[in-house]
């Protein structure tokens, strides 16, 4: 009967094309408008790193300003870490089974071809564990190893998409990249590498921008005096000009992460945080509480409000769009099957039961649902791309992926049946009698 | 076949209760052709819906097959409506978006069969109302005699034993009547059983039986008729023997 029911939903749709049309279009713009917010607030808030998102935290102490309001959660303290504390921390024996600093930097690169113009190379310095602590996939080659770092050596790793401009795509392993005039050995190249958001640097507004083009150890690059890019913030200034006065100094402007493989040992990492800001206490540091919090993949998109209350707002008042677009296709839906009463009575005498007449009209409600669902991605699509085109760092946030569809689908079938569940109820309630003598 | 006994049919408002039929009492032997008349009001169309089930009465006990079918649930009055009872409507009430062969394939959806099986008894019917060439034309492109052959080729086509007829004729005219007349007395004639309603006193003669409704309840005038006549003649008799 599945068919047949559907052959009767679509000659009822053209037969009354307005109503029909203005039911899809309710529901179109409801769907539209949820799924562009909802898409944008997904990818926003989803696991850049699911499979191991809970062993991955961010590390903060509180190093800052003595007369500045109390500490009382990893809100309130500043995301970064200063290269002194980073420093030891990287050295010291925590129980940390990987940990990595990091900054966001740049330099100009100079292409081997002649035909390329030198350019502004986005680059993330930072240690070997980087790639092994964020599972960062390798097309060719390694990432360094801890005798580069220390060693400050000049190699750097390269995205997919620079070795595809830089050499063509081929294996660039042992080839050279000139940075701000000095020669990098290319040591690897990753594969497509794309966590969103991009959670290890939160801060600096790019949070959902592509990842860097290029990895470089953390010591090369403040031998280079490649400058942060990302925020630095500091509550005393250097206590003299250069790099030296700088890297010694309580400025923060270094992220740090550290993988934890259970409870036991982020606590005892934890502890370990605790007495190392102990110990500096006593050297005159750290003049606030103690305060130190590591907080899991997750939780740190929370704290630093990654989806802002913007967002969620905006997502709440789509949601209630879509129901104020539902409740007018109920009265559009009421309106349309009351107008089918003759047709239904006579089904009725003819032998179709309650059920019958229920199920015939629930197939064409679902039939508009889809119909709605289809013009809702379309309006959704259209939304995102203005989205794209109104805002800069969202372009990896404008899609609608497969699950996405469904959704869309779903939850447009979802609204109809919602829509229309009263209406079909009550027109399969219709006293057939009536409605035989007069038509 | 047909068996109501004291059938009342009451409809109530919060305001009024306003009493349809009365203590109907009415028997229709299988293969009988009944007409039913009555003035505007009476109760003629509340007969017929109870009689095919597309309502039930306030009291009383209506037997239909000898199957007590007076307060059955919806689905199994809908499945006694498709299996037994065809009707036809003065409206004609055809499905104006669907062809002829989807209008007659309407009750036959419901009772299940399978597609080939419909076809054949489709296409038997529209032949059978002269209608077999125009299988695809809409209701809107017929007269109104046609579209109740349709109507009529609708309600033949699951061979239902008992056909329910609300004025059939009520909407066409005099030629179109007969020839619509003549149909139903042929279907009659196959076995089916008739009850039409009709104000058409003409139409009604040509029926077996010939029932009034008034005030909702049932006088049979044939039998009042055969009363009176049985009553003369037992009154001349017996003048004459008194001679």
């Amino acid at each position: 009967m599945f068919s047949y029911y559907l052959k009767l939903a679509l000659k009822s749709v053209r037969r009354t094309p307005i109503l029909s049309a203005l039911m899809v279009m309710a529901l179109g713009l409801g769907i539209g408008a949820f799924m562009t917010t909802f898409t944008v607030y997904y990818l926003m808030s989803g696991d850049p790193i699911p499979h191991k998102s809970d062993q991955l935290y961010a590390v903060q102490l509180d190093n800052w300003d003595p007369n500045s309001p109390p500490t009382q959660s990893a809100k309130d303290i500043q995301p970064q870490l200063t290269y002194v504390d980073a420093e030891y921390l990287m050295h010291a024996a925590t129980p940390a089974s990987n940990q990595a600093a990091m900054y966001r930097t740049g330099a100009i690169v100079e292409p081997e071809g002649d035909d390329q113009a030198p350019f502004d190379g986005n680059t993330r310095a930072t240690y070997h564990s980087f790639f092994a602590m964020f599972d960062v996939p390798f097309l060719y080659g390694k990432p360094w190893d801890m005798q580069a770092d220390d060693r400050r050596e000049r190699v750097v790793v390269l995205s997919r998409a620079m070795n595809q401009e830089l050499f063509g795509g081929e294996n660039s392993v042992g080839r050279s990249v000139k940075m701000n005039e000095t020669a990098f050995r290319v040591i690897g190249v990753m594969d497509d590498w794309r966590p969103t958001p991009r959670f290890y640097h939160v801060d600096s507004g790019g949070v959902f921008s592509d990842a860097e083009d290029f990895y470089i150890p953390l010591k090369a690059a403040t031998d280079l005096v490649l400058q942060p890019r990302g925020n630095v913030n500091c509550w005393l200034p250097p206590d003299g000009p250069g790099l030296e006065a700088f890297l010694r100094s309580e400025c923060v402007w270094l992220q740090f992460w550290a993988e934890l493989s259970d409870e036991h040992e982020a606590s005892e990492y934890k502890q370990f945080l605790d007495n190392y800001v102990r110990s500096q206490k006593d050297i005159g540091r750290f003049p606030r509480p103690l305060a130190t919090f590591i907080s899991p993949v997750m939780d740190w998109l929370d704290i630093q409000e990654v989806v802002s209350r913007d967002n969620r707002v905006l997502v709440r008042v789509a949601f209630l769009f879509l129901l104020v677009c539902v409740l007018n296709t109920v009265g559009l839906l009421l309106a349309k099957f009351l107008g089918k009463g003759p047709e239904i009575a006579l089904r009725r005498a003819m032998g179709a039961s309650k059920n019958d007449v229920f199920s015939q009209n629930l197939v064409e409600v679902c039939a508009i649902g889809i119909l709605g669902g289809v013009l809702g991605i379309g309006l959704a699509w259209l939304g995102l791309q203005l989205i794209e085109k109104l805002y800069r760092g969202y372009q990896h946030l404008v899609y609608l992926d497969g699950g996405m569809l469904l959704t869309a689908l779903a939850l447009a079938v979802t609204s109809s049946i919602l829509a229309g569940v009263y209406p079909v109820w009550r027109v399969a309630r219709l006293t057939p009698a009536g409605f035989l003598k007069t038509q | 076949m047909l068996k109501m006994k004291d059938i009342c049919k009451v409809y109530r408002t919060e305001l009024i209760e306003t009493h349809a039929l009365r203590n109907l009492n009415l028997t229709v032997e299988e293969g009988e052709f009944v007409a039913v008349t009555g003035p505007s009001g009476s109760g003629k169309t509340t007969f017929l819906n109870i009689a095919g089930l597309l309502e039930q009465p306030s009291s009383g006990v209506y037997e239909l097959d000898g199957e007590d079918v007076g307060s059955l649930s919806d689905r199994d009055a809908a499945h006694i409506r498709n299996q037994k009872v065809g009707f036809i409507f003065q409206s004609f009430n055809l499905i104006p978006d669907l062809n002829l062969f989807d209008n007659v394939d309407v009750p036959l959806r419901y009772r299940g069969w399978p597609a080939r099986q419909r076809k054949e008894a489709i296409e038997n019917m529209l032949e059978m109302v002269g209608l077999a060439a125009r299988k695809t034309y809409l209701p809107s492109q017929l007269s109104g005699g046609q579209q109740q052959r349709v109507a009529i080729a609708r309600a033949l086509a699951g061979k239902p034993r008992f056909l329910l007829a609300d004025e059939p004729t009520g909407n066409l005219d005099s030629l179109m009547a007969r020839q619509v007349m003549e149909m139903l007395e042929t279907v009659n004639g196959m076995g089916t059983t008739i009850i039409m309603v009709t104000h058409d006193a003409e139409l009604a003669r040509r029926a077996h039986r010939n029932i009034q409704v008034l005030d909702g309840q049932v006088s049979d005038l044939d039998s009042i008729y055969q009363a009176r006549v049985d009553r003369i003649a037992s009154g001349a008799r017996g003048e004459a023997g008194h001679v």
